[in-house]
């Protein structure tokens, strides 16, 4: 089989190694919360704006969500970082690239932007799946569209498509691997670095797949809580 | 205005056609694993349905980076030998995306009624025959339409090959950029390049589904 | 002739048929009715194999299903089933749905096979929709099909699995009509039917079941006109 390899799985424990992993965590965690709150509430508006009855609004949320659909997160992330502090100019560009820790604010605004479009996709497929009745009843209660949507349709919506967002919440702290490519230290990164100093890539990368796995399994738990929580009763739930 | 990028068109469309030859390796794996993938995961017997289950399980907790890093310090060692990057990105696509696949694949299988196949059955005809031309191309046709969606996904994920050094497209888009700092446009083209490719597959996709949707959601 | 000696099935611990016995001559038509669930849908199953039973015996001329060297598929060809929910092919079109299995399972050749198929079309009122997707016809119109379907085979013997329960009112007389002339033609069927209308005009027996058990059998007038038991007294309470 040519094992030409020692293993040598202490690389996970061993100082400083072990703790890297674990700040590499750290960092993917922070990523992923602050970058899920942007998504989700620009998410929710985009959605929403979806099914304004204004041609132009509908566009700008149609059109949002086609462009960070349609182009790799990866080239999101690098058009922030390297070709977004060129958009204000030469000057003010070059101060905003000897910031401290830009990448690691980029990363969270590229993942935002580009998680809350699918955030407003499943907004919309919420939305389409409430019957055209239920719109009916509630504007014939004399509400209008804004308070209709504000108190019913928007709540109810949410709950709807609290599963799909579960799975975009799982998908955007794995997204948030891709920083590594813009030198964010988050898990993956750190598993790469291990790899650069000690040639243990395989026992560390596993590592890093087991702490993901760790990581994707409280998750769902959580998100299986909250939906417990809020759960429509008589709606179908999770099987 | 994309001065930068016709100087360097050579160079980055050598990228592109990289990424395309990614993306059809990785489609043509990742969908036939992904057609047994989906067999084993409605199977009724354990030894087929757990394993199964417990990879498709598995892998969709990873972010496909580290797939690619893990795959790229284990074939050498199975292999023997130092590994072309190309081969080893190409197997972590295929692992990878044949999760993705499996599950579209999957919902087709169970989407055909039993009530179907008895009656096909019920005209003489064998397991075989009415697998050949009833239940495939009756699924098949419902699922293209997730399938071409799935490709999108893949044809874009495929720029993550980057990370161990493959000369695709948009590595190849930060080597010049590397050198011409023209970072707008050169950024510009490769999202404007993705997104045309893109948006037109989606169209491609929503056809087959309105088509599909008419014929009684075949 | 089928022969159904003694036959017992179970869905793992539940028993969902309990010592069925009956013989169905050729030419006959028997009418099964019932309440839902009481087993009349697997019996039907049961009797061309899509379906085993556990206990008892199935013989189709003399051929009987439990035997291991027995060709099931080529039983199939012989007993031709129809469906509640008509189970077109939605990928082909009529004539392709009804000229598909001559083809593949008898094989003819294409010409012959459609030549065929043009006639049973015709043979149901509907040959215009030869080259029609099912999406794109009425209910009674598939079925219709369907039927055409199972008769393209050139069954000995044809079943029926709540043919109508999955139409309109107004399509149900123009698949009823079909049924009615193959029967005075002199097909041997098994219907399971709350037609009772149809049951009058052609059927030479009706057998009544509940719970997996064949409880109650006769004539037409027999059982509506004198139902024996208190189940059949209630079911016919229930759909008159």
């Amino acid at each position: 089989m040519g094992f030409a390899y020692d293993f040598d799985w202490g690389v996970l424990w061993r100082q400083p190694y072990g703790i890297w992993l674990l700040q590499g965590l750290w960092l993917t965690i922070k990523i992923g919360f602050v970058a899920w709150i942007v998504a989700f509430f620009l998410g929710i508006f985009i959605g929403t704006l979806r099914v304004t009855p204004w041609r132009w609004l509908r566009f700008i949320s149609t059109a949002y969500t086609e462009i960070f659909r349609n182009i790799p997160f990866l080239v999101q992330l690098f058009f922030w970082y390297y070709a977004g502090p060129m958009i204000f100019g030469e000057s003010l560009g070059r101060q905003i690239n000897q910031i401290v820790g830009l990448n690691f604010y980029v990363a969270i605004l590229a993942l935002g932007l580009y998680t809350a479009s699918r955030v407003a996709e499943h907004m919309r497929a919420g939305f389409a799946s409430i019957s055209r009745d239920q719109y009916q009843a509630v504007l014939s209660t004399g509400m209008t569209q804004y308070k209709m949507y504000r108190h019913v349709i928007v709540p109810y919506a949410l709950r709807i498509i609290i599963p799909p967002l579960t799975t975009e919440f799982l998908t955007i702290f794995k997204n948030s691997s891709v920083a590594m490519t813009i030198g964010v230290a988050e898990l993956t990164f750190m598993s790469y670095r291990i790899d650069a100093e000690t040639f243990h890539g395989l026992e560390a990368t596993s590592g890093a797949m087991l702490i993901y796995l760790i990581l994707g399994l409280t998750v769902v738990r959580v998100m299986g809580v909250i939906e417990t929580r809020f759960k429509i009763p008589g709606m179908i739930g999770r099987e | 205005m994309f001065d930068a990028v016709a100087r360097n068109i050579t160079f980055l469309l050598g990228g592109f056609a990289v990424t395309l030859e990614l993306t059809f390796f990785a489609l043509t794996g990742g969908i036939a694993l992904g057609a047994l993938v989906g067999l084993g995961r409605i199977s009724t017997n354990k030894w087929i349905y757990q394993p199964v289950t417990l990879y498709v399980n598995f892998i969709r907790n990873m972010p496909l980076i580290l797939v690619i890093f893990w795959f790229y310090f284990v074939m050498p060692i199975i292999a023997g030998r130092p590994l072309n990057p190309f081969l080893s990105a190409v197997i972590s696509f295929i692992i990878f995306e044949a999760t993705y696949f499996g599950e579209i694949f999957r919902a087709g299988y169970q989407s055909i009624s039993k009530d179907l196949t008895s009656a096909a059955y019920s005209t003489g005809m064998t397991y075989s025959q009415t697998a050949r031309y009833i239940l495939i191309p009756v699924a098949f046709r419902r699922m293209l339409p997730s399938l071409i969606t799935q490709s999108i996904v893949t044809f874009q994920d495929t720029s993550l090959a980057f990370v161990i050094g493959l000369q695709e497209f948009v590595r190849r888009t930060s080597i010049v950029d590397n050198l011409e700092v023209r970072s707008i446009q050169l950024f510009g083209f490769v999202a404007i390049i993705f997104f045309i490719f893109c948006f037109i597959g989606s169209k491609i996709s929503r056809h087959f589904e309105e088509k599909g949707r008419k014929l009684g959601m075949i | 002739m089928i022969e159904i000696k003694n036959v017992n099935k179970w869905f793992g611990d539940f028993q969902v048929l309990t010592d069925i016995n009956e013989t169905i001559e050729r030419g006959q038509t028997v009418v099964i009715c019932g309440p839902s669930g009481s087993g009349k849908s697997t019996l039907l199953r049961c009797i061309n194999g899509l379906e085993p039973y556990q206990k008892g015996e199935i013989l189709v001329d003399g051929i009987s299903l439990s035997d291991s060297k027995t060709n099931l598929y080529k039983l199939r060809e012989n007993i031709g089933m129809v469906f509640q929910r008509f189970e077109l092919y939605p990928h082909m079109t009529a004539l392709q749905n009804i000229s598909l299995a001559p083809m593949k399972v008898r094989k003819l050749s294409k010409d012959k096979a459609e030549k065929k198929a043009m006639e049973l079309l015709k043979r149901v009122g509907i040959p215009d929709k030869a080259e029609a997707y099912p999406a794109n016809l009425s209910g009674g119109q598939q079925q219709r099909v369907a039927i055409a379907r199972s008769l393209a085979m050139e069954p000995k013997y044809m079943m029926f699995d709540e043919p109508t329960s999955a139409l309109d009112p107004e399509m149900i007389k123009e698949v009823l009509d079909v049924m009615i002339a193959l029967a005075k033609e002199g097909m041997t069927m098994l219907c399971v039917t709350h037609e009772m209308g149809f049951a009058r005009e052609v059927a030479d027996e009706i057998i009544f079941m509940d719970y997996g058990k064949i409880v109650e059998r006769g004539t037409y007038e027999e059982f509506f006109e004198n139902p024996k038991s208190e189940r059949a007294k209630e079911f016919l309470k229930q759909i008159l």
